[in-house]
């Protein structure tokens, strides 16, 4: 699948801002203004960044606002309203939070929830697609989910830290724990996507043409002579070519720097802050490497109309 | 709503007959010459004389060569467009309510007026039978020709898709496959008429029509390269003369 920038920018961003919306939520937060004001401030930014990248997806942005009349059968409209409601209701509870002094629970909370089901809906809009084998399984919303916790939490320990409020040791032992959980889960996508080729999902060219049925198919003749929409949108292999070292940038810098770095975070008395501030920017360049293998080594059925992905090209695991 | 309707009056689609088609393209240039003056913005053509020419087109006609076990190979020729699906998945996927499985007679269209070009739709349907016009910003597909088969200004002989029209090898049909005696029901019943990727689980409406079994087949060769085999192993008259003779100055 093509790896659009503002999709990967969306996925990644949102994931994070939510994330921290549902901590603050849930009361997790500081007591000083200024970090209340800096957390509120990031959540809705990471959030609505985010979701103001994803309408640069568009081809007719003008038209996005039907976009939530369909909830009742569209994961990408229920994400649309979702956000809508989730930002609504968490910048309630961000007025009483910043404004009266007053943490109100039952809002909180509400946020908090809205803001795990918008990530899921966010999740469902790839894991719903049938024709792309990798994508099609819990263990993708599993993979989001997890990863929206491990950076909310990154970033909520960050900001306790960077503003001298108690509980970033405890927040920060949560985030490795959520990092550990978030990466396990990831591992377990790949070992299951290293498998699940287009022949393997009973999409390769024999099914796709119904021809394997009389022998071995092969695609002799492209219908065109330049790519065209689908091939660019769904056949895209460029992305591809640098799989194996986007892997290891994502697991070093996603994984295994920021581990590093907040467990010195953890038992160091000193540089907490920095040393956690640079431990959640190498998780996000981590992540966005994530996110663009995510589409990039997606194959998509009807590259097998194509004759693309019929032999097993996906990298292995590491 | 982009919720589909539980069942439609009518299944209006296409049987494609692979044994027929002869890979002219003529049905994709017809579809692309009818859809770019009728239904919603033209089919549109991006660096048409550039070096990389790309356009929308709703028919694409992909040629594949099969390779029985025991057979020679053949090339078969084989048109792909929309299926106007029964479980249409690029419908429940559709944000906006543009997409949408008409329920009177099963055709899967676009409202242009409510599509925000996102492209999720293209991604949901494994056929790749939905294409973003890069110039109108939003998702073009087959639309059996919509506004032929019900157009009362038209002679009833053109009332049929243009693809079906122009085929001069009569290998695309159009018809009602709700109708068990229509002449399309029939054909896919006497001929085996299949589903592209069944296991999708979209329940497509048109149907294709594998190529018939070659009888008297050439064995089994790649390609053309075994001639000699056909050749009598002992020449008579002048030929085998030459041939005897050859034999023993060799």
């Amino acid at each position: 699948m093509h790896p659009a920038l503002s999709v990967i920018v969306f996925t990644t961003l949102s994931g994070i801002g939510f994330g921290l919306m549902s901590l603050l939520g849930i009361g997790l937060g500081g007591d000083g203004l200024a970090f209340r004001w800096t957390a509120v401030v990031l959540a809705y930014g990471f959030a609505v960044i985010g979701l103001l990248s994803s309408v640069a997806h568009l081809k007719s942005p003008g038209r996005a606002i039907y976009a939530f009349s369909q909830w009742r059968s569209s994961w990408l409209s229920r994400e649309g309203v979702l956000s809508i409601l989730t930002l609504g209701v968490f910048g309630l509870w961000a007025l009483a939070y910043l404004f009266m002094d007053r943490n109100i629970g039952a809002l909180g909370i509400l946020a908090a929830v809205l803001a795990v089901v918008t990530v899921y809906s966010t999740s469902m809009v790839y894991a719903q697609l049938r024709t792309v084998p990798h994508w099609a399984t819990w263990l993708t919303p599993a993979v989001f989910l997890a990863f929206g916790a491990a950076g909310g939490l990154m970033l909520l320990a960050t900001l306790l830290s960077v503003f001298g409020e108690e509980g970033a040791r405890p927040v920060a032992q949560f985030a490795l724990l959520a990092l550990v959980i978030a990466w396990v889960v990831k591992a377990a996508w790949w070992q299951r996507a290293a498998k699940t080729t287009l022949v393997a999902a009973g999409s390769g060219i024999g099914e796709a043409t119904g021809l394997g049925r009389i022998g071995r198919v092969r695609a002799f003749e492209p219908p065109h002579t330049s790519p065209n929409y689908l091939m660019r949108e769904m056949a895209f292999e460029v992305g591809r070519k640098r799989a194996r070292a986007l892997r290891r940038v994502a697991i070093g810098a996603g994984v295994v720097l920021p581990l590093f770095l907040v467990i010195l975070a953890v038992y160091l008395p000193i540089a907490t802050a920095a040393l956690l501030l640079l431990a959640l920017v190498s998780h996000i360049a981590g992540m966005l490497a994530e996110r663009w293998l995510f589409f990039a080594e997606a194959r998509h059925a009807v590259a097998s109309f194509y004759g693309i992905g019929q032999a097993d090209g996906d990298v292995a695991f590491l | 709503m982009t919720t589909l309707p539980q069942t439609t009056n009518r299944k209006l689609g296409l049987v494609i007959d692979l044994d027929v088609c002869v890979g002219c393209h003529a049905c994709a240039v017809a579809c692309k010459e009818w859809n770019t003056g009728a239904y919603g913005a033209p089919l549109s053509d991006m660096d048409a004389y550039g070096a990389e020419p790309s356009g929308t087109w709703l028919n694409r006609v992909h040629s594949y060569e099969v390779k029985p076990e025991d057979k020679p190979a053949q090339i078969v020729h084989f048109p792909r467009s929309c299926l106007h699906c029964e479980d249409a998945p690029c419908v429940t996927v559709c944000p906006t309510g543009a997409s949408y499985k008409r329920s009177e007679d099963g055709i899967v269209l676009v409202n242009e007026d409510r599509c925000m070009g996102c492209g999720l739709c293209a991604w949901a349907c494994p056929y790749g039978a939905r294409e973003m016009d890069m110039d109108a910003g939003v998702m073009k597909k087959c639309t059996l020709c919509v506004d032929r088969i019900y157009n009362d200004h038209i002679p009833q002989e053109d009332r049929v898709p243009s693809c079906v029209r122009t085929c001069p090898a009569n290998a695309r049909h159009f018809g009602d496959f709700a109708d068990p005696d229509s002449a399309v029901s029939r054909m896919v019943a006497e001929r085996g008429g299949y589903d592209l990727m069944p296991e999708q689980g979209t329940r497509p409406v048109n149907k294709y029509l594998q190529p018939r079994p070659k009888v008297d087949a050439m064995p089994a060769g790649e390609g053309c390269g075994k001639h000699d085999a056909h050749a009598p192993a002992t020449p008579g008259g002048l030929l085998g003369w030459l041939d005897r003779a050859l034999a023993a100055l060799d």
